[in-house]
This record gives C-alpha cells, structure tokens and sequence, in this order.
C-alpha cells in the first residue's frame, strides 16, 4: 500500500520537476512581455534531441549536452529576434499565434535536420535503482531534482539579488517606468526567451533518459507545463515550481489509482478547476495595487 | 544650450500631439511649461525621453542629436524622467525601486546617492522594505523623484508632480524642486498648477494643442493676461 504510494510520488514529483522547469520558462517570457510562448515545450524536445544527435556525432555526454542548451538557447533568441520582436504592436493574440506558428516550423525543421524516430539517452550515472520502503527510486530522478532545486534556487538569486534580474522584474511590472530609468526593455525581451529556451532545453536533457523523446516530443511536455503554470499563478517564480510539482503528483496519482488511459487528461482538469475556482491561480496577484 | 528642440512633432496613429516645437533649456535653468488638459505636454516630454517616437523635427542634448537613439541611451547621457501618475515599481521595496534608478549607472554611485535621497526624504528611509505600491500618492511622488535623481541626472524632466497631492504635499515636492535647482540640476517642469511652477521658474512656455503659444521669464508670464485668463483664474 504504502510502497505503491511512494511509487507514484516519485515518479510523480520527478516527472513534475520537469513540468515547473518549463513552467518557469513560460512564466518568465509571460513576465517580460505577456506572451504565452506555446513553443516552449520545443525548446524541451530541442534539448533531448539535440544532445542525443550531439553524441551520436561523437561528443561526450556533457559536452553534448552544452551544445544542446546552446541551440535551444539560439532558437529562443532567433525566436523573439525575427518574430515576436517583429511584430511589436501587434495584439498580445498575434504574438501568440505566431509562438505556435514558430512551434510548428520547429518541429518540423527537427524531423527534417534530425529523424521522425524515438530517442533516448544513457542515465547519467548508471541505473542501479535505490530502494526506499519498499519503492525505487532511479539515480536519473535524484538527477532530475537536483538539477531543478539548483536551476531554482540560482533562479530565484539572479531575480531578488541582482540589478539585471530586477530589472527583468521592473520591466514586467510597468514596461514605461523601466525604460525611464534605462533597462535597455529590448534586451530584457531577449534575454528571458534566451533563458526560457535555456529552461526548456534541460528539462529535455533530464528527462529524455526516462522517457524517450522524438521530433514531437515537445507538444505534451510544453502543454503540461503550461497547466503548471496556470496552476501555479502565471508570471510566478514559486508558483511555477508548486504548480509543476502539483500536475506531475496528481497525473501519476490518477494514472496510478484511476486508469492510465486518463494519465494526460488529469494536468488538464487541473487547469479547469484552476480557473474555475481561483482564475489568478494558487500564487497569483489579484491586482490590489494604489494608484 | 543644454537642450534644444526643433520643429519637433509626434503622432499617435493619425492623430498630430506635437505641430513643431521650438524651445531652449540652458544649463541651470529651471523652465516651466504650462498648458490644458490634452495639449501635448506629456507627449513632448515623452517625446524627449525617447518613449514616443518623433516624426519629424530633431532633439539636440548637448549638442548631439539625440533624435533617433534609444531610451536607454538618453538616461546613460543623463536625460531622468519623473513620469505622470508616478509609475513607481508597485510591488518591489522602496530599495529596490532607487536602486534600478541608478540602472543606467550599472549601480555606481547608488549607496551615497541612497543617503542624498533619504536625506531629502526621510520617509522613504523609514519605509525602504515596504512594497513602493503601498505608499501613499504623495510618498510615491517622492520615491519617483529620487528614483530619477538616482541616475544623477543633468536634465530632469518632471511630468505634472503635484498632480492629485494634498496641499501640503505640493509645498514639499515643490521645496524639493526649488533645492534641487540650487543644487545645479536643470529641470524642465510640466505643470498644469500653472501658478506654482510659474512661480518658481526662470522662463516658462505655454502650449496649446501642440504648439508653443507663449515664452517668456516666469514672472512675466504670471502677470500675462492671456495666461492670467486661461490658466490662473484670475
């Protein structure tokens, strides 16, 4: 009873890790320019793809996957410099249709540049799996918290302590007063695309060992994270981990005790009883604010 | 000359906010520009700030033509703006708000101008944790305009400071001002309590939907009966 409810924690909170790693990467750009970047989960499918055909190439595994989180991190800024840049003005709607324009073009650059096939990637150290009362646990999901509790907490320093990081912040409350004390806005834009790729692209890394990734990938991985979002409070850094950790708890939960068949249905119910019952999300600002 | 704007003009859309303005700032000085609801002030001082594009005419700061750069980089040469409704950072700490203001500095100078700041304004010093959106209108004013000085600015532009502040919160802001012009800083104040920043201005200008009606000294615009009529109600 209890090994089996261990079981699906951890696989639900290592799954989850991954989830808030995106959700992260959606709610910075949201931040900076209130776009929901629906190719962020290409940036997932980039990471894991992009390392496996690095090694392939004969590059070891970490070197691989440097070059993996560069490409995905060139995609990001290619992304806002050539199209949602371009289209400044535009509806915050246009800008969102052209994210999913972008995802598209990307996977099908991927399945042309790469394969149309399933890939996965050695564990990073070995797969002698660690038992704990009666459930294991796999050396690759300490990996995959660790890397995330690290991303996090260098995440939340680079935003409370230092200037750029505020800055990113300011100009996400009031885009007007920031480029009055001049934070180069243009900039910030690129850099949270640049760092939401980079966000993307190790959750890819992480997870494509436990679950193979392919040229499409990206779309259930990006959704899910989108839910945790939305579940977290958009826009919001704790949040973003809380709702990620909340969808990867509750999905192997339900595909544990319910029926697997429903495994991706429950991130989405999430979503809906979210925006039925607290539409700002459980971090989210209400708009209380003195003018 | 400090700053110097030629036949500048703006546009939102179709709509012409600014038909060729003419002014002059000279180092020191302290110019005041008056004028109704909706004719054109805030848009020319954006419009100086780099926030709102020019579509015609040119900028001159320090005799480089500034027409066409970036905000950013009119900060770095030492254009601040205290913009209308005081768009302070809401939810960041007071701190926070003063230190982004010396943003375009890369932070140099921040911890002695923090003290200037305070010194001017000791209520900040005693609120500098509290989230800058839960100040009163008149503390928000004030952490506006030391986020601006924060830059240490050469120009500094002030949008309509007096805007919704109880009586005795003009006096204050207004006392700021004046010490600050004492201090050297030149300042370009946008008013529409005429009398007030008249009164403690070198020259002024009046605008009227989008064009410079009027510039003279400060006092003898007081005493101008067109303005007397328009905009003291006298």
């Amino acid at each position: 009873m209890l090994a089996e409810f261990l079981q699906f924690l951890f696989s639900g909170i290592t799954v989850g890790a991954i989830y808030a790693l995106v959700a992260l990467g959606f709610s910075i750009i949201y931040n900076a320019s209130h776009v929901i970047n629906f190719a962020q989960g290409e940036f997932v499918m980039i990471g894991g793809m992009a390392t496996v055909f690095m090694m392939a190439g004969g590059l070891p595994l970490p070197a691989a996957m440097l070059v993996a989180v560069a490409i995905a991190v060139c995609a990001g800024l290619a992304l806002e410099r050539f199209a949602v840049g371009q289209s400044r003005g535009a509806s915050v709607v246009t800008l969102i249709i052209i994210t999913i324009g972008a995802s598209i073009f990307l996977r099908g650059l991927a399945s042309v540049v790469w394969d149309r096939n399933f890939h996965t990637l050695p564990s990073f150290s070995g797969d002698e799996p660690i038992r704990l009362a009666g459930a294991t646990l796999t050396p690759q999901s300490l990996w995959v918290l660790g890397v995330t509790l690290v991303v996090a907490v260098l995440l939340f320093w680079f935003f409370t302590r230092t200037l750029m990081g505020k800055a990113m912040l300011a100009t996400a409350h009031n885009r007007l007063a920031a480029q009055l004390v001049g934070i180069n806005t243009r900039f910030v834009l690129m850099l949270s695309f640049g760092l939401a790729a980079a966000l993307g692209a190790i959750g890819g890394i992480l997870i494509t060992p436990i679950a193979p990734t392919y040229f499409e990938g990206g779309v259930m991985l990006g959704l899910k994270g989108f839910s945790a979002a939305i579940v977290g409070g958009l826009g919001h850094g704790l949040g973003a981990i809380v709702g990620g950790l909340i969808v990867g708890i509750a999905e192997a939960m339900g595909a544990g005790y319910i029926s697997s068949a429903y495994k991706d249905a429950f991130a989405f119910v999430l979503i809906l009883l979210v925006l039925f019952f607290m539409p700002s999300g459980l971090f989210g600002v209400r708009g209380t604010e003195r003018v | 000359m400090l700053l110097a704007v030629e036949a500048l003009t703006s546009h939102y859309g179709r709509i012409q906010a600014l038909k060729g303005i003419d002014l002059t700032i000279d180092r020191g000085e302290l110019v005041a520009l008056v004028g109704a609801n909706g004719a054109g002030k805030t848009t020319l001082l954006r419009t100086i700030s780099g926030v709102q594009p020019a579509s015609g005419g040119k900028i001159m700061f320090d005799d480089h033509n500034i027409t066409a750069n970036p905000p950013d980089s009119r900060v770095r040469m030492g254009i601040s703006q205290v913009p209308e409704g005081r768009q302070v950072f809401g939810p960041m700490s007071v701190e926070d708000n003063l230190r982004l203001g010396a943003f375009s500095r890369g932070g140099a100078g921040t911890a002695e101008m923090l003290e200037k700041c305070f010194a001017m304004f000791p209520v900040l010093e005693e609120r500098r944790k509290q989230p800058a959106g839960t100040l009163s209108g008149g503390q928000q004013q004030m952490l506006a305009m030391s986020r601006a000085l924060m830059a240490q600015p050469v120009l500094l532009l002030l949008d309509e400071p007096s805007m919704g502040l109880a009586p005795i919160l003009v006096d204050e802001i207004f006392a700021a001002i004046a010490e600050l012009k004492a201090a050297g800083t030149t300042i370009f104040l946008v008013e529409q309590n005429a009398f007030a920043a008249l009164s403690i201005a070198d020259r002024g200008y009046v605008l009227e939907t989008g064009k410079i009606v009027l510039a003279d000294k400060g006092e003898a615009l007081l005493v101008n009966e067109k303005v007397k009529e328009a905009y003291l109600g006298i």
